[in-house]
């Protein structure tokens, strides 16, 4: 089996999981978070598979719920993240010599910073919730996908054609546009995948700190910082599935991006 | 027509590549500016007449014809066309034929799109360039290089053009397609009064072509 065939094999089969995660995720209906007392602490068997919690509601349930706010949070701000990362990084190769010295100065900066902590501070800046942790997310993380970008354009913009078209009377838009981001592309989308990892697990984690969702949302972050209450009391399950879940999702996440750069950029594949 | 370049200065690595990390570089090759490519070099070239430009390999033949086109910005010195400086903005009536068709044409496009990004030839035109029409809709790694070769010259050939700079633009193809492409090129030129600056090694087909024969090394001081 080819080299291609395998990465799209994996990319196919990781992205249809995760797609069923989301969608299962999306469809559970909110009665199934209802809380019943009869249930409650149950330990996991078959009608309940993560057990329930000491509301008694089921974990299972949560846990999907819990993933698929992850996913649509992840992929919002890896979005957006992504974008920044792609003006950025375009804005660095083809501006003037001092903007490319001062982005790869802002650039410098943001990488010493530690991002957990900046992350935190624009959080409770927003006011925490869901969009100032995307906004912290996005804000930190576009660092190094934008460097990416800006290797490649820098690259790209020595070749003859792009050379040959600005004699042609194109303009540096036209040429961004028509030469330059079609070549980006593979590694944008390659960028963007990869970033969903990081954004999915600083929500959980800025959540579980209680920087983030709120407890009454269904994230895994609330999900692992309630069941730390009763881990004591030996209700393991209440913690060890639903982060086992997420750290499955969340390689799940990564093999896509790595399939995808195996078959929509296997130059950089390589290295 | 004529193109003029008057005191050309120029060196690789002095300040053309927009890298931070090329300060030191730059202070010393300023120190010694004798060892720049291009030195003190003035030209001067009608279009009334093809003109070689003929040196050994390396002697920055092709430096000097990026110049010219104005891809490449002179440390000092200018080029004037007409008595004008190169339009900054605009197509520029100064058009380059490289040796490597695969390297000055987007990988990634359909020919047509190639084409059509500097002018939109009629079939005409293209049959006497020698183009077929199902080429139009293929990618560049499906065609040879002489098939890439007539796409470069027929780009070049835009309404705008006044001078064709063609750069060993026949060096890497065999026999037969080299006096096609000539032929071709020759007589749109002819056909259009076009200046032609023809930039080669060869002797043989310098004198070929053109009516005068320009040796690199005496334009330098
Ligand atoms: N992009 C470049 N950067 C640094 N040196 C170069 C570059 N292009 C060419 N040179 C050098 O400049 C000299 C002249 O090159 P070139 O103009 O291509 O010569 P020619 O076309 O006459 O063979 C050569 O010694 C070559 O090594
Ligand atoms: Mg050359």
């Amino acid at each position: 089996m080819s080299n291609r065939t395998s990465a799209a094999i994996s990319a196919s089969a990781t992205l249809a999981i995760i797609l069923a995660i989301y969608i299962a995720g999306a469809l559970l209906p909110e009665s199934a978070l209802r809380a019943n007392f009869s249930q409650k602490g149950l330990p996991p068997s078959f009608e309940h598979l993560f057990g329930t919690d000491f509301l008694g509601r089921d974990m299972f349930v949560r846990t999907c719920k819990g993933l698929s706010l992850s996913l649509s949070i992840g992929a919002v701000a890896s979005a957006i993240s992504a974008f920044i990362a792609l003006a950025v990084g375009l804005a660095a190769a083809l501006g003037s010599e001092f903007v490319d010295y001062a982005i790869n100065w802002f650039i410098d900066v943001f990488m010493s910073v530690p991002h957990t902590v900046l992350i935190i501070l624009i959080s409770i800046a927003l006011s925490r919730g869901a969009f100032g942790m995307m906004a912290g997310v996005a804000v930190t993380h576009w660092v190094s996908l934008a460097r990416v970008i800006r290797g490649e354009v820098m690259q790209i913009r020595s070749q003859q054609y792009i050379a040959a078209s600005r004699r042609f009377g194109k303009s540096s838009l036209w040429i961004a546009r028509h030469h330059m981001l079609p070549h980006l592309m593979p590694q944008f989308f390659v960028g963007l995948i990869l970033l969903f990892p990081h954004a999915i697990l600083h929500e959980s984690g800025l959540t579980f700190l209680g920087f983030g969702l709120p407890p009454e949302q269904p994230a895994v972050g609330v999900i692992l910082s309630e069941a730390m209450k009763y881990i004591s009391a030996g209700a393991i399950w209440l913690a060890v599935f639903p982060g086992l879940s997420l750290v499955v999702l969340v390689l799940l996440i990564d093999t896509l991006g790595h399939s995808a750069r195996r078959l929509l950029a296997p130059r950089e594949a390589q290295l | 027509m004529r193109i003029e370049a008057k005191d050309l200065e120029f060196g690789y690595n002095n300040n053309n590549n927009k890298n931070i990390n090329n300060k030191n570089i730059n202070k010393n090759n300023n120190k010694n500016k004798n060892k720049n490519i291009i030195s003190r070099l003035s030209l001067t070239v009608d279009s009334h007449e093809r003109t070689a430009l003929i040196g050994p390999s390396g002697c920055g033949k092709s430096t000097l014809s990026h110049i010219l086109a104005g891809n490449l910005k002179p440390q000092s010195g200018q080029v004037l066309i007409d008595n004008k400086p190169l339009p900054k903005h605009g197509f520029c009536p100064v058009q380059l034929i490289c040796q490597h068709p695969e390297k000055a044409i987007n990988p990634r496009w359909k020919l047509g799109k190639t084409l059509t990004e500097a002018w939109s030839p009629d079939a005409q035109f293209l049959e006497a360039m020698g183009i077929e029409k199902a080429w139009l809709n293929r990618y560049p790694v499906e065609l040879s290089g002489g098939e890439l070769q007539r796409f470069c010259i027929a780009r070049a050939l835009a309404p705008q053009t006044s001078f064709i700079i063609a750069d060993e633009m026949s060096t890497m193809l065999d026999m037969i397609t080299q006096a096609q492409i000539w032929q071709a090129l020759l007589r749109i030129a002819d056909e259009r009064g076009l200046g032609l600056i023809a930039v080669t090694h060869s002797m043989e087909l310098a004198k070929r072509v053109c009516s005068r024969v320009i040796e690199f090394e005496s334009l330098m001081e």
